[in-house]
């Protein structure tokens, strides 16, 4: 009898085809895919409408080589990162005032209710009107973009803090600052970070939107200018590889940045959300 | 009754270290205001380790609770060495019943030390000896690197227990401290609190429910009763008693069942 159940289990557990690994999986699925952009960009013969993933390739490669990537990359990162700062600050305040009483509170969650459903590429005319064309008019829209996701998820996860928690720090004598830094930000973590990745990912497709909107007459535009200018030079493939080095640079920050982050923190605690 | 021989005695007259002096605490529900706990009154000596012990509802985690300034009392006044308790402090340090009482974002050992470095105020590398010394007294020095997510329950409630003792409070608190773990790991975990309690002759309050609980850890025991919470009975635990499956322990043991559930005021319901 347990000899049968034995061979039983021994028959319930094939061998396996040789498995890849989802990494393998994923890089045959770009070579297809970039294989039939190839096909298709030859078959059709317009390099106007679509130029084949080869011409891209070597339009991201010169346009690398001469500079002008670059420094539209830089130009457009610098932005990026400025409205991002500026909007975690705000953030980190709005939630404290919303930690410290329920009229804060009340007004976070009005607020967020409020400006999470409005595009933050909505307010670019107003934003226009106020700061003029430039910069600020484009650290103001991503600040819009970043800050209502981040605070939501703020406050979401200093209020996911378990009662316990919250009494084990105050029993070893942490009030103030150090209670909120020692206790509620690490154990917040896992909330905040999403909050960031999340108001990260806003913050990059609206820095886009908004230079091709108004990039026109900026003196020195970023990507997103770069794209639009190519387009109406028809520089079809440079419009490809600018379009390219978006989905690059996105995809190195939310997979490479933050999930090394993650790995670091709070999946080595055992807190992933 | 029997000191412990070998560490020195405070002086007979020195202040009991806990005053609990007529004590009621309330809370708001939304059917109106509930009394937890009605005009309570003990006082526990040094080297005393008072249990609390009642069905759930009788307010005795909420008492602990108020011990530990987290709840202010409706009236009465609780005193530490004299002073009245004004809010949480690592003077009287706090076991708790559930597991996430541990920092999830620092390992075995640094969460000792981070209570070492912040109630005790002790550099870095002092706070690395001590807690090295007592996370190895509770049997944990292979895990001391080890993030509390990977740990057992029984073995997160060891690095809690530490953690208390390692700031050495003038008393210590334990909410239910081995409510969740399972029988085996309880019995085992009483018998190493209760050394390390005679070890350094700490002080401590200890709420629980189970009887033979609180007749193997406390030196005196207050019977609580439920809605509302007040105290029933109290016993003092000889030295035989403490040891399981005496007859004293049994007698003991008997007696207090008896005492709870024959008593008028002890009714079932316990859903506060």
């Amino acid at each position: 009898m347990s000899d049968r159940t034995f061979d039983a289990q021994a028959v319930a557990i094939p061998r396996k085809p040789l498995a890849l690994s989802s990494s393998a999986r994923r890089a045959i699925l770009l070579v297809g895919l970039a294989a039939i952009w190839e096909i298709y960009g030859r078959w059709l013969g317009n390099s106007l409408l679509l130029p084949t993933f080869t011409e891209t390739l070597v339009a991201l490669w010169t346009s690398t080589l001469d500079g002008e990537l670059p420094n539209r990359v830089a130009t457009s990162l610098m932005v990026l990162l400025t409205g991002y700062g500026i909007g975690i600050v705000v953030a980190a305040l709005i939630t404290a005032l919303a930690a410290l009483n329920r009229w804060g509170e009340d007004l976070l969650g009005l607020l967020t209710s409020m400006f999470n459903p409005l595009p933050a590429i909505a307010l670019l005319p107003i934003a226009l009107l106020w700061f003029g064309i430039g910069t600020g008019s484009l650290v103001f829209v991503i600040v819009h973009a970043v800050l209502w996701p981040l605070a939501l998820a703020c406050h979401a996860g200093f209020r996911a803090v378990p009662q316990t928690l919250r009494m084990a720090g105050r029993n070893m004598g942490l009030s103030g600052p150090a209670y909120v830094f020692g206790i509620l930000v690490p154990a917040a973590l896992p909330s905040i970070l999403s909050g960031l990745r999340l108001g990260w990912a806003f913050a990059w497709r609206t820095l886009i939107a908004a230079e091709m909107v108004f990039g026109v007459s900026a003196r020195s535009g970023g990507l997103g200018w770069f794209i639009y200018t190519n387009r109406a030079q028809l520089e079809t493939a440079n419009v490809f590889a600018g379009l390219l080095t978006v989905i690059l640079i996105g995809l190195f920050v939310e997979t490479v940045i933050f999930t090394t982050l993650t790995k670091l923190t709070v999946q080595r605690w055992g807190q992933e959300a | 009754m029997a000191m412990p021989a070998e560490k020195p005695v405070a002086p007979a007259l020195a202040p009991a270290p806990l005053v609990v002096d007529r004590v009621s605490l309330r809370y708001a529900t939304e059917a109106g205001t509930v009394t937890a706990v009605d005009d309570v009154s003990f006082t526990i000596g040094r080297g005393e380790r008072l249990a609390l012990l009642g069905p759930s509802g009788c307010g005795k985690s909420t008492l602990l609770r108020a011990v530990g300034g987290f709840i202010k009392p409706a009236s009465g006044e609780i005193r530490l060495h004299g002073a009245p308790v004004a809010g949480p402090g690592p003077d009287r340090m706090v076991v708790f019943q559930e597991f996430d009482q541990l920092l999830p974002w620092r390992t075995v050992s640094g969460n000792v030390e981070f209570a070492l470095r912040r109630a005790r105020g002790l550099s870095r590398k002092e706070a690395k000896v001590v807690a090295k010394d007592w996370i190895g007294r509770v049997g944990l020095a292979k895990f001391a690197d080890a993030f509390p997510h990977t740990l057992s329950g029984g073995m997160k409630q060891r690095v809690a227990i530490a953690r208390a003792f390692a700031v050495q409070p003038d008393i210590l608190l334990m909410d239910e401290p081995f409510a969740a773990l399972d029988a085996l790991s309880r019995r085992r975990m009483q018998d190493e609190l209760l050394g390390l309690c005679e070890e350094t002759g700490a002080t401590a309050l200890f709420v629980t429910h189970a009887i033979d609980e609180a007749v193997h850890v406390g030196t005196r025991i207050l019977v609580m009763t439920p809605h509302p919470g007040r105290v029933a009975a109290e016993y003092f635990v000889p030295e035989a008693a403490r040891r399981r499956g005496s007859p004293q322990f049994a007698a003991l043991e008997a007696d207090i069942q008896s005492k709870i559930f024959g008593h008028p005021i002890a009714v079932e319901s316990d859903d506060v």
